[in-house]
């Protein structure tokens, strides 16, 4: 089973925002990076799927921060077991578009069985990647999926949809999975491991071609303006639940 | 090219989907300002009566036995040839589930750009201006198409869905391509395991997030839950961590609640959260970041360590 994970940087959005002076974007190159969360998600579900059905995982990404490296050798020190970076002059924020159609080039050359990727970014204003890879392969996708199993070159995955319903497809492989969960939650890849990996792993370089962008422009960015706040109560835990506690009290809402 | 609006309808066991009345509500609107028609496409088998409860100027009705169930893979092929076909302004689908599988796929196979996460439309002289809630909700950002035609997906909630109930009079076609040799097969679907808890019947939830710290915290919420009357649900982190089953999930791909009182503790309150519990009478958020969009939604905030709240407040409440 030839398994790929494309992956991404997105900002650490426990950072503080801020807006470039022309009002356009955010303030890209002062933030941290950190991969998308839901990466995370499809890597586990990657190294999970190679445990059960056997086979090899890649983990391929393009590199928007010069920092991608890092991100590969940490999945490599989680089970993933080849790594591959898309270089070239493609800055921070590179869009959605165009990244998956450099994703796609690469993964087409190494015609994988499935493809796991994050079922969203914090920054895809212009989509999510994954069905963008499907689409351009002419692979079928399924996305919000919280289970996939592989067997008979077929793969079950199961897909969320709201209120805890979900659905069951049967997909013929080659597919690309938009992974909202994994079976189980994101390994932690102890420091060492991925100082070994930093030093002994080899890591793909595939220069990059030409993609076509987003085909729109953010012409404006900005903070939200909360239509309200929170009245904020100050003070430690024990002054906090007495405000609690009254507001309770003065609502009615303690039982019998 | 026709200024039509063209909406994706979503049905599920036999029910439409809100996120359509929302979208065919704004599509009348910006058809309106655009000088085209607000089109309803429903895809479906045997659910002619679903496209004639949508209040758009028409509605499209496709009929396949292959449709009978939300399928990407055909969706995708059916609204790909449709839009190639009708040419339409703009494309509107949900940032839903459904609406994930199929829009960004569509940018590619129909090569019309593709706005996500928009929670404000307009059409300002002619031009779509489409805004988008992205980095966690964290900002707005304002795009228009390079060219003039468009496709979004629209965050659910993000417009009434009141302007789009009603009736439009039905087209109803046949499969415009071949759906007989889908590589994705619709098996079955799963309805959630009944819980212990009904958290939406709930009038107190103590709802908890990553804060929490770890498992063995959860008990004291359930301490405190308990002397209120009421239950503990979580945001998504917790039920994926295996922390609490899956039917105390408060937000998009879990429950929307409306209790009288809603306690977020250790909640940032992340778009797809906010989603599902919005509409509590009130909300408390006790989150150590001030900034947290948790606390925009909340009525009231504080930003203690909630590991310290939860024991003093359960004293305060068995003793008061």
């Amino acid at each position: 089973m030839n398994i790929i994970v494309p992956i991404k940087q997105v900002p650490n959005l426990t950072d503080d925002l801020e807006i470039n002076s022309e009002g356009t974007n955010v303030d890209l190159d002062s933030l941290q990076y950190v991969l998308n969360e839901f990466d995370e998600h499809a890597i586990e579900e990657a190294v999970l799927t190679k445990e059960n059905a056997g086979g090899a995982v890649t983990v391929i990404g393009v590199d928007t921060t010069g920092e991608l490296t890092e991100a590969l050798h940490t999945a490599l020190a989680k089970g993933a077991d080849k790594a591959a970076k898309i270089t070239g002059d493609f800055p921070r924020g590179t869009d959605s578009h165009t990244q998956a159609g450099l994703l796609a080039d690469a993964i087409r050359g190494l015609s994988p069985d499935i493809v796991f990727t994050g079922v969203q970014a914090a920054d895809d204003r212009d989509g999510q990647i994954g069905p963008m890879i499907a689409a351009h392969l002419g692979w079928p996708y399924v996305g919000v999926v919280t289970g996939v199993t592989v067997k008979d070159g077929q793969a079950i995955v199961h897909k969320e949809y709201a209120g805890g319903v979900m659905a069951e497809f049967e997909v013929s492989l080659p597919m690309v999975v938009g992974v909202q969960a994994a079976h189980q939650p994101p390994r932690y890849a102890p420091v060492s491991k991925i100082r070994q990996m930093a030093k002994t792993a080899k890591i793909e370089e595939i220069a990059g071609g030409e993609a076509a962008g987003a085909g729109s422009t953010a012409r404006r960015m900005f903070k939200p303006e909360a239509a309200s706040h929170a009245e904020m109560w100050e003070g430690g835990p024990d002054e906090v639940a007495e405000k609690i506690a009254t507001l309770i009290k003065e609502k009615g809402l303690l039982k019998g | 090219m026709a200024n039509d609006v063209l909406v994706l309808a979503e049905h599920l066991s036999g029910k439409l989907a809100d996120i359509t009345f929302e979208l065919a509500g704004m599509a009348k609107h910006l058809a309106a300002a655009l000088g085209g028609k607000a089109i309803a496409v429903l895809l479906g088998s045997g659910a002619r009566a679903l496209a004639e409860s949508i209040g758009a100027d028409a509605a499209l009705y496709v009929d396949d036995p292959a449709l009978a169930e939300f399928n990407p893979e055909a969706y995708s092929r059916v609204l790909t040839a449709l839009i190639k076909e009708r040419a339409p302004r703009l494309v509107m689908l949900g940032n839903t589930s459904m609406g994930m599988d199929v829009g960004a796929g569509l940018s590619i196979t129909t090569g019309l750009p593709l706005v996500a996460y928009v929670n404000r439309l307009a059409a300002d002289g002619g031009t779509l201006v489409a805004t988008s809630q992205i980095y966690g909700g964290k900002i707005q950002a304002e795009a228009v198409p390079d060219g003039e035609a468009c496709l979004v997906s629209c965050l659910a909630g993000a417009f009434p869905a009141e302007a789009g109930r009603g009736s439009a009079p039905v087209e109803q076609i046949a499969s415009p391509v071949p759906l007989g040799d889908l590589q994705v097969k619709f098996v079955r679907l799963i309805q959630p395991e009944g819980g212990d808890v009904d958290i939406t019947q709930q009038q107190v939830l103590v709802s908890i997030g990553r804060g929490i710290g770890g498992p063995e915290n959860v008990e004291l919420a359930h301490e405190l839950a308990d002397a209120l009357g009421g239950a503990v649900s979580a945001s998504r982190p917790i039920t994926d961590a295996g922390w609490l089953p899956k039917t105390r999930q408060v937000g998009k791909s879990g429950l929307t609640v409306k209790p009288k009182l809603y306690l977020a503790l250790g909640i940032s309150g992340a778009p797809e959260h906010l989603e599902g519990m919005r509409g509590a009478e009130t909300i408390i958020a006790v989150n150590t970041d001030p900034k947290a969009p948790i606390i925009d939604v909340a009525h009231y905030g504080a930003t203690c360590d909630m590991l310290d709240l939860l024991p003093a407040l359960t004293e305060k409440v068995k003793g008061g």
